[in-house]
């Protein structure tokens, strides 16, 4: 077997700087492509996840012929979102609030239990630069490929090869920006524009910022990003414990490690025989026989590589393998069961429970009608000629349904209030579909109706009545007049 | 088995810093990091270039691109009013009714009324047109010249006793200041006043202060002291007094006399904007 050529990589993060050096130049990195079952795993969440964001914005969902039809479609001209049957104002930003707690929770959980999994397949910038990193292997092969060429002089061959290479990065960094774009807008009109140069400004140039991102982050930056930029490996700490499943180096029966001949004994020695297949595939460069480490970001990647080798020297798979650090310390693969059902794990699950809960019953609950009462506060009510008094209000009605209604206002309560409604004849207020409509109205009662009142202000009620279905809504509103028991004029 | 995150001045060396003995481990920063910071002076550079930057003596560093906070400003006010003429010219061309009638127009006309309001009408009738002593309430029901939409109109373009050829004009005698009645009549017309809406009680008083109100006053207020509005002349029979209704205000205001200026708009506000403050004051409840 041929391993010769296998360097350590340093990650980076520590320990380059030679004499004096202040600043450390990047190691670069030669991941070789693994082959398992963690890859194909890898294989199929990257195509999941890249086909969601990609294709998405193309799901069309009916809403009627007032609403835009796109499944997921930030209208920010409009002031709203809409997902699939979920429709948010931008009063109801709780629910996204809602959403955000709910993956926050669900990433501590999955973290409690088996580590930065979402590092390892499924966060945006691990799975560009895993694209990255194959679309790299294409053009200018393996890892062994890459390294002479690296070490070769320039040549016609490697500027081909590297200038394919940069062009394919950069037609994935103009896709990923140009699909980001789409969720902003109705997907195929603004494609059209797009193409025909007559879309708006904001749109290329938010294209031109995610392709830069992509182009960077993903193609050039990749491991750095995790080692510097992310906070999330800071924090991971705290949510790790003794019995969390993280991706582990077995030393109890790895070392003692070394070279290995075919037919030698395996006695007296580990059963790592110092291949660096583990330290080749990695992404980030490290070794995972060092232990859990910050650069880690538990792709799986070196099990794979490992098992392959274990697989060839005849010996079994799982020197590196998702294990606790429980058993690692009692040196036996399951010294102890897995202990899933710990207080942090149930804390998070109950916690994602209660939110997700409470999500559900709000979003049961939401209205499809909101009715909303100012009163005019300057002047708070208006003395009038024969004495009467008037009140001013502003009633917005906010039509959440898809199809226009119309509504009539009254006023329940206030048995001799006249009601006077300003642009609306006959009491009857259109609300188009999915709009607020405000009503500027006034209440007003004559000099008896004012006197036959035992408080100075009096609650009564706003009835808003859908004509079409009968359905009434009422507001808790308060009529104001002078002071009781003040002077006469 | 060696740990590489190494963590001690044998394993990773030291910067050769020293201070009372505590070193400082030798932990580059990546290089990348140097030229992202490179970068951005570089950028800050070009910022002082290009935008306004750098004191001078008397004025400071224009910047190339000629940018001005203030410039942009008047730029976006002159797109958003750009943007209004469209609802503007419509107004201006079209008559009250139809601007009512018109939903659009109608809000349009409301929005730019109440801004117009607060910038030139709220000093005197109020932030809320409520009005004060003097300053007629314009969310109540009785109007001096009138409260219907062209009234109003009216009134806003031409003024009251303004310095304008169409204002609107009259003009109450100083009863009392000129000698045309004496104390005791005007304080019976006070009482007299008083009675018409209910608030007299010395009916003597007011029976003689009727006489001297049908000979002097009719003429505007008319005979049963409910006013008129092509002469401002108020109606003395509600419950509303613009300068108080007390027997005191009241002889003061037969003594002195009353006349309240409101300057003409037509020359100082465009056409569409007075439009729009007539639709505006109309819409607050008391409008006819």
């Amino acid at each position: 077997m041929k391993m010769a050529n296998v360097e350590l990589g340093g990650g980076g993060a520590s320990s380059s700087g030679e004499g004096g050096q202040l600043y450390a130049g990047r190691e670069k990195i030669y991941p070789k492509e693994a082959h398992g079952q963690f890859r194909t795993i890898k294989w199929i969440v990257m195509a999941v996840t890249l086909g969601i964001y990609y294709l998405l914005p193309f799901v069309r969902w009916d809403r009627g012929p007032y609403l835009p039809d796109q499944a997921v479609l930030i209208d920010l001209p409009a002031r709203r979102f809409y997902f699939f049957f979920l429709e948010i104002w931008p009063q109801e930003f709780y629910y996204v609030t809602g959403l955000l707690v709910l993956a926050a929770l669900a990433l501590f959980l999955v973290t409690s239990v088996a580590g930065r999994v979402w590092c390892g397949y499924t966060c945006p910038q691990t799975v560009w630069t895993d694209l990255m990193i194959a679309v790299e292997r294409f053009w200018q092969g393996d890892r062994n490929a890459r390294l002479k060429l690296d070490k070769h002089p320039w040549s016609f061959e490697t500027l081909r090869k590297k200038g394919a290479t940069h062009l394919t990065w950069l037609a994935i960094a103009i896709a990923t920006g140009g699909a980001w774009v789409f969720y902003f807008a109705d997907a195929p009109t603004l494609a059209r524009q797009l193409v025909t140069f007559e879309a708006p400004a904001a749109a290329y140039f938010f294209i031109g910022l995610f392709t830069l991102t992509t182009y960077v982050l993903g193609g050039i930056a990749r491991e750095q990003v995790c080692i510097y930029m992310c906070p999330w490996p800071r924090i991971q700490g705290a949510m790790f414990d003794r019995d969390s499943l993280l991706i582990s180096y077995r030393a109890w029966r790895g070392e003692p490690h070394g070279p290995h001949k075919a037919g030698q004994s395996w006695e007296g020695r580990g059963d790592c025989i110092d291949c660096h297949q583990c330290v080749a595939v990695c992404p980030t460069g490290i070794d995972i026989r060092d232990g859990a480490q910050l650069e880690c970001i538990q792709c799986a990647l070196c099990i794979d590589a490992c098992d392959e080798i274990m697989d060839k020297v005849g010996r079994p798979r799982g020197l590196i393998a998702y294990d606790t650090i429980r058993n690692l310390d009692a040196g036996a693969e399951s010294a102890e069961p897995l202990r899933l059902l710990r207080p942090r794990v149930l804390l998070y699950a109950g916690a994602i429970a209660l939110v997700g809960l409470i999500m559900v019953v709000a979003l049961m609950m939401r209205p499809d009608l909101d009715v909303n009462v100012l009163h005019d506060r300057n002047p708070l009510y208006v003395k009038l000629s024969d004495g009467g008094v008037r009140n001013g209000y502003e009633v917005k009605i906010l039509n959440k349904q898809y199809v226009p209604r119309a509504f009539k206002l009254s006023v329940d309560g206030l048995p001799d209030a006249s009601v006077q409604m300003i642009g609306h004849e006959g009491g009857i207020v259109p609300v188009p579909p999915d709009k607020l409509q405000a009503v500027k109205l006034y209440v007003t009662l004559d000099k008896a109706g004012v006197r036959a009142l035992p408080e100075q202000a009096t609650p009564f009620k706003f009835v808003v009545t859908n004509i079409a279905t009968g359905e009434r809504t009422e507001h808790n509103a308060t009529f104001q007049g002078p002071p009781k028991g003040g002077p006469a004029r | 088995m060696a740990k590489k995150d190494a963590n001690t001045p044998e394993e990773v060396g030291t910067t050769g810093h020293e201070w009372d003995g505590i070193e400082e481990l030798n932990k580059p920063l990546p290089k990348w990091w140097l030229y992202v910071f490179y970068a951005c002076i570089v950028w800050a550079i070009g910022y002082w270039l290009v935008y306004p930057a750098w004191p001078t003596v008397s004025s400071y560093s224009k910047g190339f691109m000629g940018y001005s906070q203030r410039g942009q400003v008047a730029k976006d006010v002159a797109a958003s009013q750009a943007d209004k003429a469209v609802f503007r010219d419509k107004i201006a061309a079209a008559d009250m009714e139809a601007i009512k009638a018109d939903p659009e127009l109608f809000n349009f006309a409301l929005a730019g009324g109440q801004a117009a309001f607060g910038d030139n009408c709220a000093p005197c009738h109020g932030r809320g047109a409520q009005g004060a002593f003097g300053y007629p309430n314009l969310r109540d029901d009785a109007w001096l010249w009138g409260g219907t939409l062209d009234a109003i109109h009216q009134t806003i373009q031409h003024g009251i006793r303004a310095e304008d050829s169409a204002t609107r004009m009259s003009m109450m005698p100083a009863f009392g200041k000129l000698g045309m009645l004496n104390r005791d009549q005007v304080a019976d017309t006070a009482e007299y006043v008083m009675s018409l809406s209910g608030n007299s009680d010395d009916a003597e008083a007011a029976a003689r202060g009727k006489e001297v109100f049908m000979t002097n006053c009719v003429a505007c207020h008319g005979p049963d002291g409910t006013g008129n509005k092509a002469l401002g002349a108020p109606n003395l029979t509600d419950e509303l007094w613009l300068y108080g209704g007390d027997k005191e205000t009241i002889v003061e205001t037969i003594t002195n006399s009353r006349g309240g200026i409101m300057p003409a708009w037509a020359g100082r506000l465009d056409p569409a904007t007075i439009k729009e403050l007539a639709i505006y004051v109309h819409s607050l409840g008391g409008g006819q």
